[in-house]
């Protein structure tokens, strides 16, 4: 009679307790239903195609929004994402054009290595000149822009039909959007082992309170060095989510998803101070980010309305989670 | 004992910080099976030494030997490595990550940290909660734990029992004797005499960053150990004390211009209660962390008190807010001069700033009154002003005056001093005591904390001394030398009464 009790009782006790940890394991799965819900009620032809569309909409935000999460947990903030996904859109772009779906994969590997180099690159600098990183990255953005521009200076390129495929088709069922699949699986495969791993512990410490931190035996630099390093394989990713869903390389596309990536990271629970904060909190929000706009489309409401009004969502969002915030460092 | 049988051995460690010379000639011999003490006043070098001994950041010159090989240190990491672990003062656990991920973070067992938390008396403690959310004193014996739980052969406790409850503590020095027993070694640093005279086999003694000296035997040496930390020094402190001002002649029904009745703010302020006279300089001494920043915070209203009241004129206030203080005429002259001021704007802006807080100044400035005001100000003051458009150009001393300044152009009532001349040369500090005295000849009243005891006797017309948060002395500037300060901030009777 007791045990199911007083494990039950266990089980209230660990939700309880990750609610107060991370509000937003809970917060943000409510608000992703509910902006669906409100999309069903004004849209309620809402088909398999509008489903693909929000998937594939959501997916780049997605990786920029995880890209700058790592960063952040760890005390940093990452302003060239955006540009670092453009060199890999459109990298990807040029060198896929005529290549067929096999040689099509290893140079995606490729891809990923860059934008991780380019991690390794912004990491070196914020680690070792010490120049704060809003700066170091702030610049270091206008070069991989510029960069973007070199490779490829006006929209075009492409990729194999197949390698698009990956990011517009669908898996077994029409509900099934390719593009969803494809984010769970990257952040998945990201995230899950490096969650697990003792450098997540490091990049948590870091973000929360480096004195204690360096303290505790953690080497400070290499660890955020490896949240940029991170930041940029990510950012690689959303590139080539970019590359699948546009199926062309657009070198200013990328510019965009730096400050929308850094909105959804906020909506999605992630203290800018650093510390606090998961993945499964900025990844929904980019899909809340994009199904707002959507809605507003819907709505038939002036596109320049729509900007108000999502930043004035975002704002709404933003205070709530603040109160749930104080409220929780009150007790 | 020779040389090659000692655990740890310093010699000679300096290090400054910018023009801050924070040791000169550190010394210390731990040798195995001992509790060694290291002691000193405020600002003698003991957390600098441990941080360096620890790898926190490396000396500039010296050596340092662990068992009778020479090592240096980059990180607490290599220290530990090497058998060489610190609790230091402020916890070092990550608040945002739990009991199990901070221990798993730095590498310690998580069964023997629970085995050490245990024989600390603390049982069943769920490891799985934030460290946030658990209380100081909860965190101090985790980070004792995890020290502990290295099997470390010298262990460093910083001030380990200052904000712990007596019960804790008890349980703090059993843990300390049993490692002694172990053959390890324990350095020991704590402001209370008592328990280092109980605990400790041996003292080094630190002074303005060099050894002065050892005490074979910590019990029984407690007037030794004061006379190394005043040093031959005092002797020309008291040498340059100012002629003797009279006792101010006061009617015994004078209404005190600041009134504190049985202030409390737990766990650091209790029942303090002191009263401040127009005209009057009142000096607060104590060693570090005796409740001396919160009961100034307090007064000043930045913080809130959960007991007691404080009374202006014999008006009792209502401090929610600095604004609130500063209309009662109470103003604060904070330690951190990077608290007070506005590093990138003028002077002229910074000595004004104050006069423009309230919401009905919105308006327009009127700027020519404003400038006569501030700039007779700054004359009185002799702040060199060629560094005009941005503060942060100026010389720590000069901008310490521009703090003063800034209440002298708005006007005030009490002053609140905050060890303002902590990090000033000798010159500028001269020059501030002058105007401290100056600014109670005039008539107002003024608390000064200082954590150097000698300047005491320099600026102030009575003292009085926190130790544990509470006044547990009064004295007037005649018989508040630094020995008599020292004794008292460190929880020692009085010399006269040690017998009765």
């Amino acid at each position: 009679m007791k045990g199911p009790d007083a494990s039950g009782m266990r089980l209230l006790e660990r939700l309880r307790r990750a609610l107060r940890r991370d509000p937003s394991l809970f917060f943000m799965p409510a608000l992703l239903i509910a902006s669906l819900a409100i999309t069903l009620a004004i849209h309620p032809q809402f088909s398999d195609f509008d489903l693909q569309s929000l998937a594939m909409g959501a997916l780049p935000l997605a990786f920029a929004a995880a890209a700058q999460t790592v960063v952040v947990i760890s005390g940093g903030l990452d302003l060239s994402i955006g540009s670092a996904m453009a060199v890999a859109n459109v990298l990807a772009a040029r060198t896929m054009e005529k290549a067929s779906f096999e040689q099509s994969l290893p140079l995606a590997v490729a891809v990923l290595i860059a934008g991780a180099a380019i991690g390794a690159l912004n990491g070196l600098i914020v680690v070792l000149s010490r120049i704060p990183d809003v700066v170091a990255t702030l610049t270091s953005g206008f070069i991989w822009g510029g960069v973007a521009l070199i490779i490829l200076e006006k929209p075009g390129g492409g990729a194999p039909p197949d390698f698009l495929n990956l990011g517009t088709g669908t898996l077994f069922t029409p509900w099934m959007p390719n593009a969803l699949v494809l984010l769970v699986v990257a952040v998945g495969a990201i995230w899950i082992p490096l969650r697990r791993s003792k450098l997540a512990l490091q990049l948590y410490a870091v973000g929360s309170d480096r004195v204690a931190a360096f303290r505790s035996g953690v080497n400070i630099g290499r660890t955020r060095f490896a949240a940029y390093v991170f930041s940029g394989l990510f950012s690689a990713v959303g590139g080539l989510g970019l590359t699948m869903t546009t199926g062309i390389g657009a070198p200013l596309a990328g510019v965009y998803y730096t400050l929308s990536g850094l909105a959804a990271v906020v909506v999605g629970g992630v203290s800018l101070a650093g510390g606090r904060g998961g993945m499964l909190g900025p990844v929904m929000a980019a899909f809340v980010l994009t199904l707002i706009p959507t809605d507003l489309i819907f709505l038939n409401i002036d596109p320049n309305f729509g900007q108000v009004i999502l930043g004035t969502l975002i704002v709404v969002i933003v205070m709530i989670g603040g109160f749930v915030d104080m409220g929780r460092n009150r007790k | 004992m020779s040389d090659s049988a000692l655990l740890l051995e310093v010699r000679d460690v300096a290090k400054r910080f910018d023009s801050v010379v924070a040791l000169k000639a550190a010394s210390l011999k731990v040798r195995p099976g001992e509790v060694h003490g290291l002691m000193g006043a405020n600002g003698a070098g003991k957390s600098t030494l441990v941080k360096i001994i620890t790898g926190v950041f490396p000396a500039d010159s010296g050596q340092i030997s662990v068992k009778g090989v020479a090592r240096s240190f980059r990180s607490p990491a290599e220290a530990r490595r090497a058998g060489i672990v610190s609790v230091y003062q402020d916890p070092a656990l990550v608040p945002d990550l739990t009991i199990a991920q901070n221990m798993r973070l730095a590498g310690a067992s998580l069964d023997a940290v629970r085995k050490w938390l245990a024989e600390l008396g603390v049982a069943g403690l769920d490891f799985n909660l934030l460290v946030r959310d658990l209380p100081g004193p909860a965190l101090r014996l985790i980070d004792l734990a995890r020290a502990l739980a290295w099997e470390p052969a010298v262990l460093l406790l910083d001030e380990i029992t200052a904000s712990l409850p007596a019960d804790l503590s008890e349980q703090i020095y059993a843990m300390v004797k049993q490692w002694r027993e172990r053959g390890n070694a324990v350095i020991f640093i704590s402001h209370r005499m008592a328990e280092v005279s109980a605990l400790c086999d041996r003292a080094t003694v630190l002074r303005d960053g060099v050894t002065a000296g050892v005490t074979e035997r910590a019990h029984g040496s407690e007037e030794r150990i004061v006379a190394l930390m005043l040093g031959a020094e005092t002797a020309r402190a008291v040498a340059s004390v100012p002629s003797t001002r009279a006792p101010r002649q006061r009617s015994s029904d004078a209404q005190a211009a600041l009134e504190v009745r049985r202030l409390g703010r737990s766990p650091l302020v209790n029942e303090v209660s002191f009263k401040l006279y127009s005209g009057e300089v009142l000096g607060v001494a104590a060693l570090e962390g005796q409740g001396q920043d919160e009961l100034f915070d307090c007064i000043a209203g930045s913080r809130r008190y959960d007991e007691g009241a404080i009374f202006a004129h014999g008006k009792e206030l209502r401090l929610r807010h600095p604004a609130d203080a500063i209309a009662a005429g109470i103003v604060l002259v904070p330690a951190n001069r990077l608290l007070a001021l506005l590093q990138q704007r003028p002077i002229l802006e910074n000595i004004a700033l104050p006069a423009f807080g309230g919401i009905r100044n919105w308006g327009p400035i009127r700027i020519r009154a404003e400038r006569t005001r501030v700039e007779s100000a700054i004359e009185r003051l002799q702040i060199d002003t060629r560094a005009g458009s941005e503060l942060s150009r100026l010389s720590g001393g000069n901008q310490q005056k521009v703090v003063v300044a800034r209440w002298l152009a708005s006007g005030f009532d009490t002053l609140l001093c905050f060890d303002p001349t902590r990090g000033i040369d000798i010159g500028t500090k001269r020059q501030i005591y002058a105007l401290v005295r100056e600014i109670a000849a005039a008539g107002s009243a003024v608390l000064l904390f200082t954590s150097e005891l000698a300047e005491i006797a320099l600026a102030c017309d009575r003292a009085i001394v926190l130790f544990g948060g509470r006044v547990v002395a009064e004295m007037p500037v005649s018989e508040a030398d630094e020995a008599a300060l020292l004794r008292a901030a460190h929880g020692l009777a009085p010399l006269g009464q040690a017998s009765s």
